[in-house]
């Protein structure tokens, strides 16, 4: 018996038990309201529904939170990646547009390898700012947040740029082996990065700055190579998610394109367990955290809650994820309903972890 | 969601700050054309005009019909682009009054905490009107007029055709509404003027209404959701174009046929909304025009010559059917 209790207490401890929970009682009062909710169909050949809007949207929004989470993991913050989204998808539709045939692939590949190129050369500014000449990461990327929305204006001129490229919709809006083209290059970035950090030592490396970059480099690792590089990363996923935010709607909005998408992403990074702090990262959290975030919105949307209450509603949802993520919560509530002999030792015991996590 | 990230950490406060004193900043810089000496004595009326910003399509094409008409009617025009700053409009309104402008226009970033420089003006005897967004000044003598469209009749002229549309129906009409962002005045007034003119059909219900932020992206998700959550959908109502072509996205995929599935009522009349209508993909769009330079004109000389103009002016707008955008499309200047 103890020994089941014990796998209940491993289960329940996970970092990624509670998201998930979360995650699931979201899903779940959904269907309750409408039982079609968790319905997947197919419809012309792809899966349909309301779960595959809800992995579809979110594409956009894992990428981004991933290389975010890259960059808390080493201690610093990226707030201009949705500026970032909007000059990559601005620039990338520009240039689709004025070819004379929108429906050429190579022209679509061309305009794509531009956009991806001006967006790593911003996500080197920010690491140059950050790592060579050591502006705190906040305020390094803030110039590039206001910036970079003005550059994105700049380019479309203050319009809506429509365009008309089969090819260039498909990264939105096409399909794959009957699943949306969003999802398969969410995940194969999710693969790569995980693939990336976790099969080699740089993942470590990466915690290692991030916990102390100047314990790291006199331990022999190039913090500073470390730091520029996620920011490059961190500009890269960015871009991707411009591509499918605009390919999605098939048009360029300056001014609205991944508006306040940073703030997502770090609320998704945070609800996965990275703690803003710096010195560890987890990607499978970030995932969740940014699912939830997603289904929080599709749900407003299904249930057709009012917009005047629907901030209130997610507000509650993202505090009470927070509040049951913190062990410092939990552990307290847990001395509140049982009273017994071993409450006081249960504190410490959180502490002691606490202490180990901080180091 | 993402607004609630604005209080997260006192970090967020500093940022705001910061990106705050960045962009005064930068648009100090861009003020300097407004130094040279007004009233120069060559008998033209002197306009100080202070714009918004430039953040759409439409404010572009607002700007240009103000820039046009006062070449047309020979006015000198002072063109102040305030960049979405209050402070930087109020400077530009004392730059006009100590350049002694013969008339001051403005489209208001905000609605509020306009007395004291009005005031500045009426002391000084210049005249001030007042562009697309109104003040909320106690005071109704601080400013002359005020000329701009009317949100409330937009959405009423919608439901109007609507209810002309539906007269025959015999069934339940379902609606769905897609509204712009939550709280801003084009959004709750077309609401409300909708809203009044389709009870007059007990038929026509709104089914299901949510916010889509005047965005393409939000249009498309929200109506996404809709399409799943109501099998029997009629007519979809957005507050403005853009929201109805990310819409128009959604209908597709579900396999419907936008413009004959679902009938298809949007404003505003931008190039691409008036191209759907064309197409047969709208069915309807009560325009919000930004054309009003002519109209302003005229109330700029008299208002300079001393003759009572009334206090609150309509900009002259129409709405389309699908054939009058075929008609209207090629001569459309945005």
């Amino acid at each position: 018996m103890s020994t089941g209790k014990s796998r209940l207490a491993a289960v329940t401890g996970h970092r990624l038990f509670w998201p998930v929970v979360v995650l699931v009682v979201l899903l779940a009062a959904n269907a309750a309201y409408r039982p079609s909710f968790l319905a997947v169909e197919v419809k012309n050949g792809h899966l349909y529904g309301s779960l595959i809007d809800i992995l579809r949207l979110s594409a956009p929004l894992v990428l981004v939170a991933l290389g975010m989470s890259l960059v808390i993991a080493t201690g610093g913050i990226d707030l201009s990646v949705g500026s970032v989204v909007a000059v990559s998808g601005a620039v990338a539709c520009l240039h689709i547009s004025e070819r004379p045939d929108q429906n050429n692939v190579a022209g679509v590949l061309t305009a794509l390898a531009v956009a991806f190129g001006i967006a790593l050369l911003l996500g080197a500014w920010n690491g140059v700012l950050v790592s060579v000449i050591g502006i705190q990461p906040i305020i390094a990327t803030l110039i590039l947040m206001v910036a970079g929305r003005g550059l994105a204006q700049l380019v479309t001129s203050g319009q809506i740029i429509t365009i008309n490229s089969g090819p260039y919709r498909t990264i939105g809006v096409g399909h794959l082996l009957t699943l949306p083209f969003a999802i398969i290059v969410a995940l194969a970035v999710t693969v790569a990065l995980a693939v990336l950090t976790r099969r080699t030592a740089l993942g470590m490396i990466i915690e290692a700055v991030g916990g102390n970059a100047e314990a790291s480099r006199l331990a022999g690792i190039r913090s500073r190579r470390i730091i520029f590089l996620v920011y490059v990363v961190s500009a890269a996923c960015a871009a991707v998610a411009g591509f499918m935010m605009t390919a999605n709607v098939s048009s360029a909005d300056g001014n609205a394109a991944g508006l306040w998408v940073e703030l997502d992403a770090i609320l998704a990074v945070v609800i996965g367990g990275t703690s803003l702090a710096g010195g560890r990262f987890f990607l499978s959290g970030t995932i969740v955290g940014a699912l939830i975030i997603q289904t929080l919105t599709t749900s407003v949307y299904a249930m057709n809650i009012s917009p005047q209450t629907a901030l209130l509603f997610k507000a509650v949802v993202v505090i009470v994820v927070c509040l049951i993520q913190a062990p410092a919560f939990r552990a307290r509530i847990r001395t509140r309903f049982r009273r017994r002999p071993a409450t006081p030792v249960a504190p410490t015991v959180v502490e002691k972890q606490k202490e180990q996590v901080a180091a | 969601m993402s607004r609630m990230g604005n209080a997260i950490t006192r970090r967020g406060f500093v940022t705001v700050v910061a990106a705050g004193l960045l962009a005064t900043g930068l648009a100090a810089c861009g003020n300097s054309d407004t130094g040279d000496d007004a009233g120069d004595g060559n008998g033209k009326i002197v306009l100080g005009f202070s714009q918004v910003g430039a953040e759409s399509g439409w404010r572009t094409a607002n700007t240009n019909s103000i820039k046009e008409s006062a070449a047309a009617a020979g006015i000198e025009l002072k063109f102040d682009d305030a960049q979405q700053k209050q402070e930087n409009q109020i400077k530009a309104i004392r730059n006009f009054i100590q350049q002694k402008v013969d008339v001051i226009a403005f489209s208001p970033v905000v609605e509020s905490g306009w007395d004291t420089v009005l005031k500045e003006a009426k002391d000084a005897g210049i005249p001030v009107i007042l562009t697309d967004r109104s003040v909320d000044s106690a005071d109704k003598s601080l400013y002359q007029t005020f000329i701009g469209s009317d949100f409330v009749k937009e959405g009423r002229l919608s439901g109007e055709w609507l209810v002309e549309q539906t007269k025959n129906a015999t069934g339940p009409v379902n609606i769905v509404e897609l509204q712009g962002t939550t709280g801003s005045a084009p959004a709750n007034d077309r609401k409300k003027g909708f809203a009044e003119a389709i009870a007059a059909n007990p038929n026509l219900k709104i089914i299901a209404s949510q916010t889509g932020d005047f965005t393409r992206a939000g249009g498309k998700a929200v109506m996404e959701q809709f399409l799943k959550a109501n099998p029997k959908i009629d007519v979809l109502f957005a507050h403005n174009d853009d929201m109805g072509l990310g819409a128009l996205e959604a209908i597709t995929a579900a396999g419907k046929v936008p413009g004959k599935d679902i009938t298809i009522i949007t404003i505003d009349a931008v190039k691409d909304g008036m191209q759907a209508l064309a197409d047969g993909r709208f069915n309807f769009i009560a325009e919000c025009s930004p054309l009003l330079g002519d109209q302003l004109m005229e109330l700029v000389k008299k208002v300079h010559a001393g003759e009572s103009v009334p206090a609150r002016v309509e900009t002259e707008e129409t709405t389309f059917t699908q054939e009058q955008a075929k008609a209207a499309l090629p001569n459309r200047k945005y």
